[in-house]
Order: structure tokens, then sequence, then C-alpha cells
């Protein structure tokens, strides 16, 4: 009788943990947005009625599929040598990606502010070798906001790519080279397809991240770009309007478990390695 | 080596690991430069950037809170979390699927809707103290990585050595505690490591937790730099570092850093 029951008592804990401090607030947050006296959608009509708040939800958008791309390319190639790299070597190099990543975003994000300012280091480089003439002004663009999350996410692209290029059998890198195919041919037609389930974990990762993120849009963005996370923080916390903050949770919960839904459907049909 | 790699790829490797490095080593720079401002490479080189730290009272504060809420988060989702990650094990079969799932879920929603929504109705639903609420929050954070660091180091258990020992008359938990805990021992240093880490630099989920008087390490730092842009900054973000380098070198040490590339 007891041992029938022993798991769920051991689970207990936890999944009270969860379910009473995670689902319960959350499920409120969202289920507030239904229950307004103007209707049961008013809150997401005003919010796609807002031009402003339109422009934010595209704007988040478009730098985290900015980030998205630009982190595969980079983590992929990056992650390629590092897995090809010989022993000792490679544990550096995934130290060295490992150790970013371990470090806060604030810290990272507050070390673009250094680099991208009026006095920063890049204006300040780019006047003394007399490129421009004016320093200019990179902060507070999208641009900024892009090459930070950049930074931030690529350590992970590295880290998750590493792991699904080493699970590539030698034997079928070997066999590919040994049937004639040239190192060209091998990378886009053997390991590249083998990897495609890899990217998209990382990808998932990249564009949840960037969409929700807040650090790094309010210190290299600020008011004038704002996005979502930045726009829910205002919404709740400067103009007091609960509601249109939840909206915005609720619109940022959907977006997000949608996409790690569909692409989990997608990665599970690529994988080449699935029977 | 059958399998030469392109000069080109390793030539944009290296540009890529000079885009990692470059910022941290800019900040490092930054602390130690002996300018009310901050700038790169250092004019001068001075310790007093970390002293100020100290000497701003919001900074000693917020240190403390957050080594505090790191520990008591990490510790509580050890509790609670080391029994699921030993039930989803050792009890697969009586256990659903998608409980493994749920425990993934602090990962899955946002942060900041995690901290918004413990704000809205735990914080002023139920007029819980500011701290017992960000502890709340932190305990949320890090339990997928408690539950999944643990789990996948008890997958490689071999139940058979716990089952001789019930066998043979030792009692159940003192057999957990002898027996199967020191097996994976490595998974419980690694989950306490990653917790911590998260929990102390965390910013979405507290954003909405702090409040008058009491406040977490990166939420000061940002509210910092929206006032000062000044060497300080830089310094706390050091000394934030070295923390990291620290428990990152007890890692090492105690079983090698290989395992964070899976």
């Amino acid at each position: 009788m007891l041992k029938r029951f022993a798991g769920w008592t051991l689970a207990a804990p936890a999944t009270l943990v969860v379910a009473v401090f995670l689902i319960l607030p959350v499920a409120a947050t969202i289920a507030t947005t239904f229950a307004e006296p103007g209707g049961v959608f008013s809150p997401y009509i005003a919010f796609f009625n807002s031009g402003f708040r339109r422009n934010v939800l595209w704007r988040t958008l478009q730098i985290s599929l900015a980030t998205t791309a630009i982190s595969l390319v980079i983590g992929f190639f990056a992650a390629y040598v590092v897995a090809r790299a010989p022993g000792r070597l490679k544990s550096i190099l995934i130290i060295a990606a490992v150790f970013p990543l371990l470090t806060g975003v604030v810290v990272r994000s507050f070390a673009w502010l250094i680099i991208l300012g009026k006095n920063g280091i890049l204006n300040n480089t780019l006047t003394g070798l007399g490129l421009i003439a004016e320093p200019l002004s990179m902060l507070y663009t999208q641009g900024a906001v892009i090459v930070a999350m950049v930074y931030l996410f690529v350590p992970l692209m590295i880290l998750t790519l590493v792991g699904v290029l080493e699970n590539i059998p030698e034997d079928v890198i070997q066999a590919s080279s040994s049937l004639g195919a040239s190192p060209a041919a091998t990378f886009r037609q053997v390991i590249f397809p083998l990897a495609v389930p890899g990217l998209i974990v990382g990808a998932v990762l990249v564009f949840t991240g960037s969409f929700t993120a807040y650090a790094t849009p309010q210190l290299l963005g600020g008011e004038r770009q704002m996005v979502m996370g930045t726009l829910m923080y205002q919404r709740a916390m400067v103009a007091f309007d609960w509601v249109g903050a939840s909206t915005i949770a609720a619109i940022m919960v959907v977006i997000t478990i949608t996409v790690v839904l569909a692409m989990s459907r997608v990665a599970r049909r690529l994988n080449p390695m699935a029977t | 080596m059958p399998n030469r790699i392109h000069p080109g790829l390793i030539g944009f490797t290296i540009l890529v690991y000079i885009f990692l490095t470059g910022p941290l080593i800019i900040v490092i720079g930054a602390s130690l430069s002996d300018t009310t401002y901050l700038t790169f490479p250092p004019q001068g080189l001075t310790l007093r950037w970390f002293e100020n730290i100290f000497e701003i009272s919001a900074f000693r504060r917020t240190i403390v809170t957050s080594l505090q809420l790191a520990v008591l988060a990490t510790a509580l989702a050890l509790i609670v979390g080391i029994p699921a990650a030993y039930a989803l094990n050792r009890y697969r079969i009586q256990l659903p699927s998608w409980l493994s799932t749920l425990f993934v879920l602090p990962i899955l929603v946002p942060e900041i809707v995690l901290g918004f929504s413990l704000l809205k109705s735990v914080a002023v639903g139920f007029g819980t103290p500011i701290f017992a609420t960000l502890l709340v929050g932190h305990t949320l954070l890090v339990l997928p990585y408690a539950v999944r660091v643990i789990s996948a180091s008890l997958a490689s258990f071999d139940f058979s050595i716990e089952e001789a020992a019930v066998s043979l008359g030792s009692p159940p938990l003192k057999t957990f505690f002898t027996i199967v805990l020191p097996n994976v021992r490595s998974g419980v240093v690694a989950a306490f490591i990653l917790a911590f880490i998260t929990s102390i630099n965390d910013v979405s989920t507290s954003l909405f937790l702090t409040g008058p008087g009491i406040s977490t390490l990166p939420i000061q730092i940002l509210a910092h730099v929206e006032q000062f842009f000044d060497p300080t900054i830089a310094s706390v973000s050091v000394l934030l570092m070295f923390l990291t380098v620290a428990v990152m070198a007890i890692v090492e040490r105690t079983l090698g850093l290989t395992f964070l590339a899976k």
C-alpha cells in the first residue's frame, strides 16, 4: 500500500511548489485579462488597436529573430571548429564559452554600454583613426540591442551545438569522404543535416530568451527601443495598468509556448537519425 | 586527420572568441581606471572603486540579500528537488510522464511573467514579505536545475545496489543517505552550482519582487547605471565575475567542466 504511493509522496513537494507558485499565479494573470468589463477580448483588442504597442511587438519579434539568426550562424561555425579541436584546446574553448554564460546578463549588457557609448571605446577608436569626424550615436538603437543579445546567446548556442556535433559518429563522416565527397560536400550533405535538430533546440532557446528579455533592451535600448519585456514593466510599475501588463504577459506566454511546441515537433520530424 | 578544418573557419572562430572575451576584459580594465568616468584602456590603476562598493550602503545590503537568496533558494530547491528526481527514476512506472515536464516548466514560462504573477497573486494577494516572495521566485527559478541535473546522474545509478542494502536490513532512509546520495554527489554539486549562479545573476524574476529596502545586486546595478556612470559599476561587475570564477574553480576541481556542454 505504502509502496504504491511512494513515488507520488516523494514527488509531491516539488509538484506542489510548481503548481501553487507557478501554475496558479500565471494562470490567474492570464485569467484576469478575460474578465474585463469591456468584453472577453477587450484588453487584446486594445493592445492590437494601439499602433505604439503593435510596434513594440513587431520590434521585439524583429530583434529576437535577428538575434536568433545571427547566433545560429556564428554558433554553428564556431561549434564545428570547437568540436573538431584536439582535446586540451577543446576544453579551453569550452571553458571560454561557459565563462561568459555564467556571468550575469546585467554585467554582460553593461559591457556594451562601455563599448558603444558616445565616449565609448568604439567611438574613440573610430575618431582616433580618423574614420569618423563626430562620435556616432550607437546606443539606444535596435542594432545595439541586437549586438548585445547576440553576445549574450552565442555561448549558449556554441555549447548546445558542440554537444550535438560531437554525437555525430566519426564513421559517418569518414564514410562520406572515403566515398569521394569533398570536405565541403560532407559538411553540407552529412554534417549539417545531422545537426539540424540541435540547431532547432538552440534557436528555440535563443528566440524565447531574447523575446522575453528585460535587462539588455532596458540598458541598451532604453525608452526609444521599447520591447515586450520593458513595455510590460512600464505598464505595471510606472502606469499601474495591471490589466495591460497581464495582457502583455499572456501574449508572451502564448508566443513562447507555441514556438517551443511547434519547433520540437519540427525537430522530431527532421531528425534523420530517427527511424 | 581525415577532416581538415578550413583555415577561414579557424580565423572566424578566433574572431568569435575575441568577441566573447573582449567585453569582459574591458569591464575588468574599466574597473581599475583612476578616472571618475568609465573608460578603457584604464588611465592609471587603482582599486578604490572596489573600496567604493562597500561604502555605498545599497550595494552592501544587496550583496548580502543576493547571497542569502542564492543559498536559501538553492537549498530549498535541492530539498524538494532531490526526492522528486529520485522518484522520477526509481518509480518511473508509477508516475505519469508529464511530471518531468512539469518540473522544467519554470524554464518554459518567461521569467518576467513568473515575477509579475508572483507579485500579483502572492505578494499583493497574500501580503507576503518581500524577501519571502523573492525566495519563492528564486526557488522556482532554480528548481529545474536541481531536478534535471540530479535526475541525469540518478539515471546512471544502479538501483540494485540500493535493493541489496535494503534486503540486507538497512532502513530505507539510511540507505538513501549512505548508498544513493554519495553515488550522485557530483550531480548534487553541479546542481548546487548551476542553481546558485542562476539565482545570484537573476534579473527578470526579481524585477517585480524587489521593494523598498530590499533589492538584489543585479537589480541594484541596473538602478545605479541609470543614475551614475562611474567605475563602481564596473568593479561590482568584476566582483560578481570573481564569484563566478570561484564557483567554477570548485566545479573544475570536483567534477571537470565538460558536463556543462551536455
